[in-house]
């Protein structure tokens, strides 16, 4: 086992400082997210006018709240982020997977050729296609419309490549081979093989796609105009004048928006990254 | 280095099909129908990517010959709109900083999270994974809200000013001032990624076997040398894909300097002096606010140009390793 070295290490006494430092390095990078979760809590003035800013929960969490409901549609954008998380997170899941498949147990001709394009559209810069994107959704009627940030995404180049590795290092041909044998075929192999055995991958790129989609800002900015149709972090961006007197309110929008998914994240988190790490290039 | 990248797979017939590969067009025409299922599972990708991944750029090439603010009529106008890109002096300012974000984030950061995977394979068993759990979440948290904590905590009596002035140190305006608005989008930046690069060299580390480091042990070699030695040559692959795709993601910045620059006047436009502005926020407003749709297609392409050149670079400094 590639980590059993650190079995000989433990009783150095540098490991112990090791700990310490990395535990506060730790501390310290997750400090931004329990001021966000108590920041909320204060009036604009128990937040802005007091120096040094406050530390602990205050107790105006109803009062800013009502004040959100009473400006925008907050609850709205919540749905309207998860019906978009949840619709790429599947669909990104299934056409990827499919296509990580092919490419990883297939040797169909043209293979080579067809999954190094795939990889070559990964290093084309977004930017590129930043302009005409605009005109296309304009066209296709999609402006202002959940499709334009659903659809042209759906079967991303990176998840393809990702979940190609997984199946090549988890999924023996064997297996398939005794799968055919028995007479499946190739969705029913795909659907009754594969994907059970890749769950663990899939559940970490399904946790990355989530969170890409809930937490997209360019997109829904240049796509979305109507208020009620705003993703949470649209919302929490047009609460009103950033850093202005609504400040505590958009800290509060913010941290309703973050600090469930954290939390989420945290308790898949041990899943999560060993799954992440399975499909990462190794050196 | 992982060899089953370019190890041929076996398909499910395998035993038939490599034997017609490369053979006789009736042969390769059986070769197709006999994995027609595969490519009816690429091909969403493939129908995805004529509609929304070869034809923008290309468009985007078009425009950029072109006069258009979407309501009139298209006029064509060769070079000049690239012409006007290359001699504005905003756009270069823009450019200008998308480097110094790469010397004051990428630099820093990528050997910071390099070290912090090593100290976490080589000395953290237990309770690893609540250190990556930890080091991980800014990257699954949304930018806005991000950017909002930041302005707040770097506000000139936030609670990193309230931090300094504890220790004795004088306060910083950070968001007020060129320089302190480049440290603080910086640290915004270091901290956001942090986690992502730890996670992916991690995986790196973790393929080096345990053997070399013990006989390196014995051999009497120190942490740093074993570091130097076998560390870093072995996960050169790593270090390239992280180098390319971090230079990729600092040239096209947008999101982060947009929303910490939002709440001075003329947002879009980087704070003051232009401190935060980038070329893709640049773009955005050639785009929409200005409706210089040519226009922003061209600077799109000059943004282009640099990212290859910049990856380029990376690929010649961090080797041949490039072939993953």
């Amino acid at each position: 086992m590639a980590r059993s070295v650190t079995h000989y290490l433990r009783l150095h006494p540098g490991t112990v400082m090791v700990y310490v430092v990395l535990g506060i390095m730790t501390l310290v990078i997750v400090f931004p997210f329990y001021w966000l979760t108590i920041s909320g809590t204060h009036s604009l003035s128990g937040l802005m006018g007091r120096f040094p800013p406050p530390l602990w929960f205050g107790g105006e969490f109803w009062v800013n709240l009502q004040a959100i409901l009473n400006r925008v549609p907050f609850f709205r954008s919540y749905a309207n982020s998860l019906f978009i998380a949840i619709t790429s997170t599947i669909t990104q899941l299934f056409f990827c997977s499919l296509a990580g498949y092919a490419f990883a147990k297939y040797d169909f001709p043209g293979r080579k050729q067809l999954f190094f394009m795939l990889l070559a559209t990964m290093m084309l810069p977004a930017a590129l296609s930043f302009v005409p994107w605009y005109i296309m959704m304009g066209k296709f009627g999609w402006i202002n419309s959940f499709r334009a940030l659903i659809i042209p995404g759906m079967a991303p180049a990176f998840g393809i490549f990702w979940l190609r590795q997984v199946i090549i290092q988890t999924v023996p041909d064997e297996l398939l081979h005794a799968a055919r044998i028995d007479g499946a075929g190739d969705f029913g192999i795909y659907a009754r093989i594969v994907l059970p055995v890749i769950l663990p991958g899939l559940g970490a790129l399904g946790i990355m796609t989530f969170m890409n989609a809930w937490n997209d800002y360019i997109g829904p900015l240049i796509i979305l105009s109507d208020v009620k149709k705003f993703t949470l972090p649209l919302m929490v961006a047009n609460l009103s004048g950033w850093g202005g007197s609504t400040v505590h309110l958009q800290l509060l929008g913010a941290a309703l928006a973050t600090v469930p998914m954290l939390v989420v994240f945290f308790f898949a988190s041990r899943q999560f990254i060993s799954g992440m790490m399975a499909g990462a290039l190794k050196g | 280095m992982d060899n089953s990248v370019e190890a041929p797979q076996a398909s499910p017939r395998s035993v038939e099909s490599t034997a017609t590969y490369g053979q006789s067009a009736r042969h390769s025409w059986r070769a197709i129908k006999r994995n027609r299922w595969a490519y009816l599972f690429i091909s969403p990708f493939f129908i995805l990517f004529l509609v929304f991944g070869i034809f923008p750029p290309l468009y985007s090439l078009f425009l950029s010959f072109h006069q258009w603010d979407i309501m009139s009529p298209m006029k064509s106008v060769g070079f000049a709109n690239y012409a006007r890109v290359l001699s504005t002096s905003l756009f270069w300012k823009a450019c200008l900083n998308n480097f110094i974000f790469i010397l004051m984030a990428s630099l820093p950061g990528l050997p910071l999270a390099l070290f912090i995977a090593f100290l976490l394979d080589r000395f953290i068993s237990r309770g690893r994974n609540l250190y990556l759990a930890g080091i991980f979440s800014p990257v699954v948290t949304s930018v806005v809200a991000v950017s909002l904590v930041f302005s707040v905590l770097f506000d000139k009596r936030g609670l990193v000013n309230a931090g300094l002035q504890a220790v004795g140190l004088e306060p910083i305006m950070w968001l007020l001032r060129p320089w302190p608005m480049k440290v603080t989008l910086a640290i915004l930046l270091i901290w956001r990624w942090l986690g992502w690069n730890v996670v992916l060299y991690l995986a790196g580390l973790q393929s080096i076997s345990a053997e070399l480091y013990e006989a390196a042990r014995v051999d009497g070699a120190t942490t740093m040398q074993s570091f130097m030695r076998i560390t870093l040559p072995l996960i050169r692959p790593t270090l390239l894909y992280t180098a390319i795709l971090s230079g990729i993601g600092m040239l096209q910045l947008f999101a982060e300097p947009f929303l910490l620059t939002s709440g001075q006047g003329g947002a879009g436009l980087g704070g003051r002096g232009n401190s935060l502005l980038t070329m893709f926020m640049y773009l955005y407003n050639s785009a929409f606010r200005q409706f210089q749709f040519g226009y922003a297609a061209a600077v799109s392409y000059v943004m282009f140009v640099l990212i290859l050149m910049l990856s380029m670079v990376n690929l010649k400094f961090f080797g041949r390793a490039a072939d993953e």
